[in-house]
């Protein structure tokens, strides 16, 4: 028997993906703003994109176009799994193409093609608390984010300036979303930051474990936090240039040459480079 | 008080005005329980000590008043569960006081109430017109994070937003409260009880708060190294013309820091006066009893 005809359409019964869509439309209403939800057991292990699988069944249609990326990459297991699940219980179509995607789950990367006003980012989320690292007790950040009293986020990134020099958040570096909410952006490279200002697109994050859904509208201001004599910066990608397709300007990944035993580099988005390619 | 504040002013050798108050509190009261008919009333004879037995509500603190002056030290001494440490929690806003009033000269002229304020409002004269010093480290430290940044995060909390100056101010006050540099660095969970404790000093001071609160700043320190918080406290009040609030057990702490000193036993005030006079010469019977316990 198909997969269509064992479960419901998008695997969820219809009231699951009501309080899904309710918490999306208050995470909306409130950009930054991390809303509770009942998360659900799924059939993929908590930690492993549940809460943006959680999201992309509550939003899709049945002409809706979805590409998974897994850090980057839409052919690595995670990603694979995800969409198949998708497909098998929806029906619709999927694709590598960011441009042709109504709805793209992400973990770890906003795609190189900037995202378009009609389309959905969503980002899977592992900690949803940009405060967690200062304050261990929810209750408490709660009550901090209530206040706007962020001094715990700028203490993280003065203790890493004390101890590295710079700051040196590797991923997921909190972002002020409409001047109002300190929130993780999820664990993209801080060279996806700037792509969350003022973007086109709506972008939904969604934790599973942790039980959150929050979200930067279209047209948001979003600024990385910094200080006034250690301004953001963004990773350097200066000076480096994919072995396939040329790209420069894009983040990178870098790997050892095996021919030469040299570092190379190439796009760390896969569907990105081979669009390239391929014109 | 009239003949106390007068002798005070006679004695000179500390700095500050003591005409005018830097901290009034006003019938500040805790209780934790449910209350009921019989002891809400504020009838003493309801309860047993500062209990009452028929709803259990136990009574830390008990329409208690009293005015800081400006520059000066103000002991507090009592024993466990007299309601020291409860005033300290209240005013730092560690505890959320059940009734009465507080007064800060360095907000809005004293003219309004520090516990009727906005949270907000609450956290900007936390961080930046007290400091307070706990008894346990682990209450005021971020043990996993480098004393410099301890030292900062009130900074942070106040508006700064410049890294060099932030840590310029905090690397100059650990130097103060002698933290070796080599050592600034470090996290305070690698640090010795009382080095420990000297950072905690160097935190509460790094906004130059005109009120300190110290809660048992030497308890549970080896001598010599009471003695070096001892005399830090000392010339910082000395230096800077802070007021504090010192709240101890220890009688010698009080005799040596605090000009006048109030003496408490169930959440209430039994007797207030110069820490000398009341060291030689206790007037209520458990003040003598507090005196001659003493080694």
């Amino acid at each position: 028997m198909r997969s269509e005809a064992l479960y419901n359409f998008a695997f969820f019964d219809e009231g699951s993906k009501r309080e899904v869509r309710r918490a999306i439309l208050k995470a909306v209403a409130i950009p930054g703003y991390q809303v509770p939800f009942a998360s659900r057991e799924m059939p993929i292990a908590r930690g492993w994109g549940t809460g943006g699988l959680q999201l992309t069944l509550s939003l899709v249609g049945k002409d809706d176009v979805l590409k998974v990326i897994d850090q980057g990459a839409d052919e690595s297991v995670n990603a694979v799994s995800i969409k198949r699940l998708v497909k098998g219980t929806t029906g619709i179509r999927t694709t590598e193409d960011a441009r042709a995607a109504t709805i793209v789950q992400s973990r770890h990367r906003i795609p190189e093609f900037p995202l378009e006003k009609g389309q959905i980012l969503v980002l899977q989320v592992p900690m949803p608390e940009p405060l967690r690292f200062v304050e261990p007790s929810e209750y408490a950040t709660k009550r901090l984010h209530a206040e706007k009293e962020y001094s715990g986020a700028y203490l993280a990134l003065f203790e890493e300036i004390m101890k590295f020099g710079r700051v040196a958040t590797g991923a997921d570096h909190p972002v002020l979303v409409n001047d109002r909410y300190v929130m993780a952006p999820s664990p993209i490279p801080r060279f996806d930051n700037p792509k969350l200002n003022g973007s086109r697109a709506l972008i939904l994050l969604g934790a599973g474990r942790e039980k959150k859904i929050y979200a930067v509208p279209p047209f948001t201001k979003v600024v990385s936090l910094d200080f006034e004599d250690h301004p953001f910066e963004a990773e350097s990608v200066a000076g480096r240039k994919c072995r396939f397709c040329g790209a420069e300007g894009v983040f990178m990944d870098e790997l050892l040459d095996e021919a030469s035993g040299l570092a190379a580099h190439q796009c760390n988005d896969t569907s990105y480079c081979s669009a390239r390619r391929a014109t | 008080m009239q003949r106390h504040e007068l002798l005070l002013g006679e004695k000179g050798d500390v700095s500050g005005d003591f005409d005018s108050m830097a901290l009034r509190l006003k019938g500040l009261t805790k209780w934790f329980g449910p209350t009921c008919p019989r002891c809400a009333g504020g009838d003493r004879a309801a309860l047993e000590r500062n209990y009452c037995p028929e709803c259990g509500t136990v009574y830390a603190l008990r329409d208690l008043s009293l005015t800081l002056y400006e520059g000066e030290v103000l002991g507090v001494v009592g024993e466990s569960g007299s309601g020291k440490s409860t005033i300290l929690n209240c005013l730092y806003y560690d505890a959320e006081p059940s009734a009465g009033s507080a007064y800060l000269a360095a907000f809005e002229g004293g003219e309004v109430d520090i516990f009727s304020v906005s949270a907000q409002a609450k956290r900007g004269i936390r961080n930046t017109l007290l400091g307070k010093v706990y008894q346990n480290p682990l209450q005021g430290l971020k043990m996993r994070f480098s004393a410099v940044s301890n030292v900062a995060e009130k900074l942070i909390a106040a508006g700064g937003r410049r890294v060099s100056d932030m840590e310029a101010r905090a690397v100059g006050l650990l130097g103060h409260v002698n933290i070796p540099s080599y050592r600034m660095r470090e996290a305070p969970e690698f640090f010795s009880g009382g080095m420990q404790q000297r950072v905690q000093i160097a935190k509460a001071l790094s906004n130059n708060p005109p009120v300190l609160l110290l809660d048992e700043v030497t308890t549970g320190l080896d001598l010599s190294v009471q003695a070096k918080v001892l005399d830090l406290v000392k010339q910082i009040q000395r230096e800077l013309g802070i007021s504090m609030l010192l709240v101890s057990h220890d009688l010698s702490v009080v005799r040596m820091l605090a000009e006048r000193t109030i003496v408490m036993l169930g959440g209430e005030v039994v007797e207030e006066g110069l820490t000398d006079q009341i060291l030689e010469d206790p007037q209520e019977p458990y003040t003598q009893e507090l005196v001659h316990s003493m080694l």
